[in-house]
C-alpha cells in the first residue's frame, strides 16, 4: 500500500524526532534544572531566547540558521563540515526549535518540587548528583516525559525550519510534512492523503500517551 | 556537647544566638514566632548560611570562619514541620533512604529497632499520600533516626498535627527521649510540649538568646518571662517508687521530697515527667492536720515577685534544705504579708495537684 517513498519518509521522520528528543532531554534537562534552581538574574533572559520559537516564524528561525551554519560561519569552522541539507543539520535546527516544549515543562516540574524535598534529601547524606537523580529526576519525571512527548510530537510536525535548513533530500532531510507538501505540488493526492493520515494518527497517539502519563502520576503528587 | 554561635543579618532580621547543649537529652528552642528558632535550627543543618557562625558537635567542627560542612556531610537528622517524605518512594524505602547512605562504619541505629520503636511496620508498602499526619510523622523521624545522626534536629514535628495525632506521637517521642543517647534540639513554641520533653531549655527573643539552661530552673526563675504565662508550672523529673492500686495512687521520688501521684505512673523505677501548677501549691507554716491535701512537703523559698496588683510568684526549692527541685507558688499578697514570708524562710509547700507532665 505505502511505496518505497512514503516508507522512506516516514522512518526518516521517526529517526530525526528520536535524535533529536534525545538531545533536547540531554540539553533541556540541566538547563530547566538551571532554570528552576539558580538565583542568577541573568537567568530569565536565557528563558526568554530559548522560548522564542514559540512566536517566531519557523523560517526566520531557518533564515538564521542557515547563516549560522553556513559555508564562512564559526560553527562550520569548530564542527569541520557544512551543516546546512543533511540530517545533522536538521537536529540542531530541531532541538532548538523544539525546545521551549522541552524546557518549560521540565521547569515547572523541578519548581513544584519545591526546596523542602531537596533540603530533606541533603539531611538525609544524599550529596547534590545523589539528590538530583535519585530525588529531583523521579519527582519531575511527569514534567520531563511530558517535555518528551511534546519535544517528539513537535519535531515530527516541523515544516518552516526543515524546508529552510534541509531542503527535500530523499533519505536524508525529506520528512514527512515535506513528503506532503511534495505530493501536494505534484497533485499526488492519493499519497498526500495516506501521509497525512499518517500524521493524524500519530498525533492521536502522542496527546492520548500525554494524558497518560498526567493519570499515571497524579497519584504522586505530595 | 554542642556549641553554637550564629549571627548576621538576613534582610530586616538580625541574627545573633550563642548557646550550647549537653550531649544527651532534648534542648528546647523555645520563644515566640519570629524570634529566630528555626533559623537558629537551619544553621545548625547547614541549610542556611549566616555571615558569621560556629558549630562544634561532639568535638567536630561543622562550621568556623574558615570551614562550611554541606549539609550532607555532617551526621545529623532533620524532622521537618510537614514530614516531607519522598512521595515517589514507599514507606519502607523512605526509611532507607538515610541508612542506606549514613557510614557502615556508624550504624548503631538498627532498622529493626527503629521500625518497633515508632510502630511503623505495617505502613511498609503504603504509599505515602495514603498515610495519616500521624504516620507520616512518625516515618519522618525513622528515617531521620535511621541515617545514623549523631545529632537530631526537631522542628515544631507537631505542630502541622490536629490535637489527636499529636497525642499519638507524643509517647513515641517519649520513648525516644528514653532509648536515644543522641542530642535533640526541639524547636517549639508550645510550651506544654517543651514541659512534658525537654531537659535543656534555650529561651529566644528577637533573634537572639534571652536565657538558657536546665528546664526546672528557668521555667521557675522569676526574673523570666516563663513565670509570667497564665499557668505556670514547675516541673521535675521522678522516679516511681511503688504504686497503691487499691486507690490508684503512686509514690515518686524526686529530689527533696516524695510525692504522691494519682493515675497511670508506670512500672517501679520509671522515670516520669510530673508538672506542678504554680496555682495548685499553696503554702503554710506548718504542717497541717486533717486536711484532705495528700502532698504536704518542706520547702525553703528562694524568691518572691509580685505579679499584678494581688498576687505574689514565689520560688522555693524542695526539702527542708532547699536543695531539691525548684517549685513555683502563686499565693495572694494579703497572704504573703499576712503571714510575713521571707526568701529563707522553710515553709510547707502543700500541693493539691501532681500530674505527669501532659502537651
Amino acid at each position: 500500500m505505502f511505496d518505497a517513498a512514503i516508507i522512506e519518509a516516514i522512518v526518516l521522520t521517526l529517526e530525526l524526532a528520536a535524535v533529536t528528543t534525545v538531545v533536547l532531554l540531554l540539553v533541556g534537562v540541566p538547563l530547566a534544572w538551571w532554570l528552576a534552581r539558580s538565583k542568577t538574574r541573568g537567568k530569565e533572559v536565557v528563558a526568554v531566547l530559548i522560548s522564542l520559537p514559540i512566536v517566531l516564524p519557523p523560517t526566520v528561525l531557518g533564515f538564521y540558521l542557515l547563516i549560522a551554519m553556513g559555508p564562512n560561519s564559526p560553527v562550520t569552522a569548530l564542527t569541520g563540515r557544512s551543516l546546512p541539507f543533511t540530517f545533522e543539520g536538521l537536529v540542531v535546527g530541531s532541538t532548538l526549535y523544539s525546545l521551549p516544549f522541552v524546557v518549560n515543562p521540565i521547569r515547572n516540574a523541578f519548581e513544584a518540587m519545591g526546596q523542602r524535598q531537596w533540603e530533606a534529601a541533603a539531611t538525609l547524606r544524599a550529596g547534590p548528583l545523589d539528590a538530583f537523580f535519585n530525588v529531583a529526576f523521579p519527582l519531575a519525571l511527569p514534567g520531563i516525559l511530558t517535555g518528551a512527548i511534546l519535544g517528539f510530537a513537535h519535531t515530527m510536525g516541523e515544516f518552516g525550519v526543515v524546508l529552510m535548513i534541509g531542503g527535500s533530500i530523499p533519505g536524508e532531510t525529506k520528512v514527512l510534512s515535506i513528503a506532503i507538501f511534495d505530493f501536494v505540488e505534484t497533485l499526488q493526492w492519493g499519497k498526500a492523503h495516506m501521509l497525512a493520515a499518517v500524521m493524524l494518527a500519530m498525533s492521536f497517539a502522542v496527546i492520548l500517551a500525554m494524558r497518560m502519563v498526567e493519570r499515571r502520576f497524579a497519584s504522586m503528587r505530595p | 556537647m554542642i556549641e553554637a554561635h550564629f549571627s548576621g543579618q538576613q534582610g530586616s532580621f538580625r541574627l545573633d544566638a550563642a548557646f550550647t547543649a549537653p550531649e544527651s537529652g532534648v534542648t528546647a528552642l523555645f520563644g515566640p514566632s519570629g524570634c529566630g528558632k528555626t533559623t537558629v535550627l537551619r544553621c545548625v543543618a547547614g541549610l542556611i548560611r549566616f555571615d558569621k557562625g560556629k558549630l562544634i558537635v561532639n568535638g567536630e567542627t561543622w562550621q568556623s570562619d574558615r570551614k562550611f560542612v554541606p549539609t550532607h556531610r555532617r551526621a545529623l537528622g532533620y524532622v521537618f514541620q510537614e514530614a516531607s517524605l519522598f512521595p515517589h518512594l514507599s514507606v519502607r524505602k523512605n526509611l532507607e533512604f538515610g541508612l542506606k547512605r549514613a557510614r557502615r562504619r556508624s550504624h548503631t541505629i538498627a532498622f529493626d529497632d527503629v521500625v518497633d520503636l515508632l510502630g511503623v511496620g505495617q505502613l511498609f508498602d503504603r504509599p505515602t499520600a495514603h498515610l495519616s499526619g500521624g504516620e507520616r510523622q512518625r516515618v519522618a523521624i525513622g528515617r531521620a533516626l535511621l541515617s545514623q545522626p549523631q545529632l537530631l534536629l526537631m522542628d515544631e514535628p507537631l505542630s502541622a498535627l490536629d490535637r489527636l495525632s499529636r497525642e499519638e506521637i507524643l509517647p513515641y517521642l517519649e520513648r525516644l527521649h528514653e532509648v536515644l543517647s543522641i542530642p535533640v534540639l526541639y524547636v517549639s513554641h508550645d510550651i506544654a510540649e517543651i514541659e512534658r520533653l525537654a531537659d535543656t531549655l534555650v529561651l529566644m527573643r528577637s533573634g537572639g538568646v534571652r536565657a538558657s539552661g536546665p528546664i526546672a530552673e528557668l521555667l521557675s526563675d522569676p526574673s523570666l518571662p516563663l513565670v509570667r504565662m497564665p499557668d505556670p508550672a514547675a516541673v521535675m523529673d521522678g522516679r516511681v517508687r511503688d504504686f497503691d492500686p487499691k486507690y490508684g495512687i503512686a509514690r515518686v521520688e524526686v529530689p527533696g521530697g516524695t510525692l504522691l501521684v494519682a493515675g497511670e505512673t508506670g512500672p517501679t523505677g520509671a522515670v516520669r515527667r510530673l508538672r506542678i501548677s504554680a496555682n495548685d501549691v499553696s503554702l503554710s507554716r506548718e504542717t497541717t492536720k486533717d486536711t484532705t491535701i495528700l502532698n504536704a512537703l518542706p520547702a525553703r523559698i528562694v524568691s518572691a515577685a509580685p505579679e499584678g496588683e494581688m498576687q505574689m510568684t514565689v520560688r522555693l526549692k524542695l526539702g527542708a534544705d532547699g536543695k531539691g527541685a525548684p517549685l513555683l507558688s502563686r499565693i495572694s499578697r494579703l497572704s504573703w504579708d499576712r503571714l510575713g514570708f521571707q526568701p529563707g524562710d522553710t515553709v510547707v509547700a502543700q500541693i493539691k495537684a501532681v500530674a505527669l507532665a501532659k502537651a
